[in-house]
């Protein structure tokens, strides 16, 4: 067995998941505080620490604490399972995701698979598990309404987000996401065709399909991570708090860090497909090929770009949330099913068009 | 990496019994799930990683997730105190004994059996296997792939026109 | 009768809805980069700043008892205020005032006086009722204490809250 092969690896999950991901996921929720009450006129957490920058650790200290409340009427193996399948999905997804170009000869990935988007929807695809559990087994009435709307939401979207990133595909010729975020950063990113092979009519026409694409993606994305304008399974107004209604402490806790973990990984795969991932604009310290190595400096910029602009996708996100009401359940269906599946079986014939007739 | 393929041949067979011994359906649909995630790891393991991921892909992830749909709306407590005959019982037994006995005769004159094969990434550039599976598909099976789409537009046609149709 | 609400009919651009939400989105952008610029009125940021500059003259706060410019209790325990209090706060316990007492015109003081915080509801009927103008609801707000007994304030502490006024009432005094 490769020793070296398997020392990286942890090093690079433990490196990801647990010194980026999950203090981002607590600094994100920080952000939505902040953010949220900036937009609405508010100040926000600002006690804990300079500008509340102390507060997810409060946060986590208060959930820790809190009594951990099982009520008598649950299913309880059931009960105990959601939390950790919500959050597990979530954190698989970002095994595929190049979060950088190399460091000290090492690809900046976790597996470098050759299928990584369909490996990120179909692990997403198993997070609805997670919802759809806390709600049967929570035996209450909202939080089953909540398992059965995420259940319905989540399948209606996936079909939506799959055909979204077909045409990207095709053009890329690729589904390696390291391969995919070489090509852009040599010949363009999908949305910023301004360098490379894309400054070509052909470039400029294929514009369109991936802005069509694009916003179809980001719609889904919202909806599969169950987020305003999109969150019915957890709406306030209607549910309660829709599935995690029975939940205290750590397991609520769960709930809520493994959404935010799902809108970060959802954030990266955005980040990748759209906007050339690791690369600077461009073409800039861009490396001569995949195989190529680059020096360490360079390596630490691509690092910081990707979660640079995975940063600014999340604002999008919550500025997004704070922005828009939630939709009615009929006409969220309504969209997914009647509107972005056929235009997203469309975009895949226009494209294909595109790349056979326009040399 | 033997002990691998032990540990995931290992899930998918205790999920595949779990699904049989399981009374309540909820824990026999994940069961079944577990079963497709072991059997999703073994074909990884083989260098297919588009098979395995559309494993999980299509049936843990889009299939059982309906089946569970469906379930959840059952009233289960009725199944959950049923108990098994004898005769379904020993029907069962006699079945799977059967089907034991089929398989492992034909695995038994399957000459390649023990043949170790080469690795599908060790192959001269070769390219990934979604490669190799979508120019088959479009090239050697394209008729097979054509009907099946029809077969499913029919099946698609039937089920709109089922559940539009007006009571009377 | 049925009100009919005209929806208007929106036009193809409209029913994108992307105009729409682009609109909001600046609207909440706009309001963002305000705040960040501190350009907002935002929330008082209490334990530092406080209300004390910023309360109105009508303020109703914690009731205290006053006494007049003779450093003569008002009070004369005619316990009005007892009886008209909604949540049953006001304790009173009256006693004579001896007749070699300078106000021995008066007949009557409290011994006890107890308004339990806990309980008040800084309604303010108490001052209404009052008919010797000896109690006011002042401007102390954040009345705290770590127990029961704590938040019930005697005699002593209303006082102290209360201090001196001057005017009205002036019926005990000798006439001049």
């Amino acid at each position: 067995m490769d020793w070296t092969f398997l020392a990286l690896s942890v090093v690079k999950i433990i490196g990801l998941v647990f010194l980026v991901i999950l203090p981002m996921v607590a600094y994100s929720v920080w952000a939505e505080r902040r953010v949220s009450a900036a937009i609405q006129d508010r100040v926000g957490p600002n006690r804990v620490g300079i500008a509340g920058l102390l507060q997810p650790m409060a946060d986590g200290l208060k959930f820790i604490l809190k009594e951990d409340f099982t009520p008598d009427h649950v299913r309880k193996t059931y009960y105990w399972m959601a939390p950790a399948l919500t959050m597990i999905p979530a954190l698989l997804t970002c095994a595929v995701l190049p979060f950088g170009s190399r460091l000290f000869g090492e690809k900046m990935v976790i597996a470098d698979l050759d299928v990584g988007p369909l490996f990120v929807f179909a692990i997403a695809s198993l997070s609805v598990y997670g919802i759809v559990l806390a709600g049967w087994a929570s035996n209450s009435k909202y939080p089953f309404f909540g398992g059965v709307r995420s259940t319905s939401q989540m399948i209606s979207y996936e079909i939506a987000l799959g055909l979204s990133i077909v045409p990207l595909l095709m053009i890329f010729g690729t589904l390696n996401l390291g391969e995919i975020v070489q090509y852009q950063a040599e010949n363009g990113w999908a949305l910023l065709p301004l360098w490379g092979e894309s400054l070509s009519l052909k470039g400029f026409l294929l514009f369109i399909p991936i802005f069509i694409s694009f916003i179809i993606f980001m719609t889904s994305i919202f909806a599969e991570t169950n987020r305003l304008p999109f969150d019915l399974p957890e709406c306030e107004t209607e549910l309660v708090a829709g599935y995690h209604t029975e939940y205290s402490s750590m397991k609520f806790a769960l709930f809520f860090l493994g959404e935010y973990a799902a809108m970060i990984i959802g954030s990266g795969l955005a980040v990748t497909l759209f906007f050339g991932g690791w690369s600077l604009p461009f073409g800039w310290l861009a490396p001569e090929s995949i195989e190529a190595d680059v020096p360490w400096w360079q390596g630490l910029i691509h690092i910081g770009v990707f979660f640079g602009k995975v940063i600014a996708i999340i604002l999008f996100f919550i500025w997004i949330r704070w922005s828009l009401p939630r939709f009615r359940y009929d006409q969220l269906m309504r969209l997914g099913w009647i509107f972005f599946f056929e235009i997203a079986v469309i975009n895949v014939i226009l494209t294909a068009v595109i790349l056979i007739w326009v040399k | 990496m033997t002990f691998l393929f032990y540990i995931f041949a290992a899930l998918a067979l205790i999920g595949g019994i779990g699904v049989v011994v399981n009374k309540n359906p909820v824990s026999s649909a994940f069961a079944m799930i577990l079963s497709f995630l072991g059997l999703a790891a073994l074909f990884i393991q083989l260098d297919a990683y588009l098979v395995g991921i559309l494993q999980i892909l299509v049936y843990a992830g889009a299939i059982m997730v309906l089946f569970l749909f469906i379930i959840m709306l059952l009233d289960i407590e009725d199944e959950e105190g049923r108990r098994f005959g004898f005769f379904s019982t020993a029907g069962a037994i006699v079945v799977a004994g059967g089907l034991l006995l089929v398989l492992s005769g034909v695995l038994k004159r399957f000459e390649d059996g023990d043949k170790v094969l080469k690795p599908l990434k060790a192959m001269a550039d070769a390219p990934s296997d979604v490669r190799q599976v979508g120019e088959l598909l479009f090239t050697t099976y394209w008729f097979p792939v054509q009907i099946i789409g029809i077969l499913l537009l029919v099946s698609t046609i039937g089920v709109v026109v089922l559940s539009k149709r007006e009571l009377r | 009768m049925a009100i009919v609400v005209k929806r208007p009919k929106l036009k193809w651009w409209e029913q994108l809805y992307l105009p729409g939400i682009l609109k909001g989105l600046g609207i909440t952008l706009r309001h963002f980069f305000a705040t960040l610029r501190g350009k907002t009125k935002v929330t008082m940021q209490y334990p530092e700043e406080k209300w004390n500059d910023h309360l109105p003259e009508h303020y109703r706060g914690a009731p205290a008892l006053v006494t007049d410019e003779q450093d003569r209790e008002r009070c004369v325990a005619c316990q009005l205020c007892e009886f008209i209090c909604p949540p049953r706060a006001i304790t009173i316990k009256p006693e004579e005032i001896p007749s070699e007492d300078k106000w021995a015109k008066v007949e009557k003081r409290p011994r006890e006086f107890d308004i339990d915080m806990i309980r008040c509801i800084y309604c303010g009927l108490c001052e209404e009722v009052c008919p010797e103008q000896a109690i006011f609801l002042r401007k102390d707000y954040s009345i705290t204490g770590t127990s029961r007994a704590e938040m019930v304030h005697h005699k002593k502490k209303l006082y102290e809250i209360g201090g001196q006024r001057v005017g009205l009432v002036n019926k005990w005094n000798e006439l001049k």
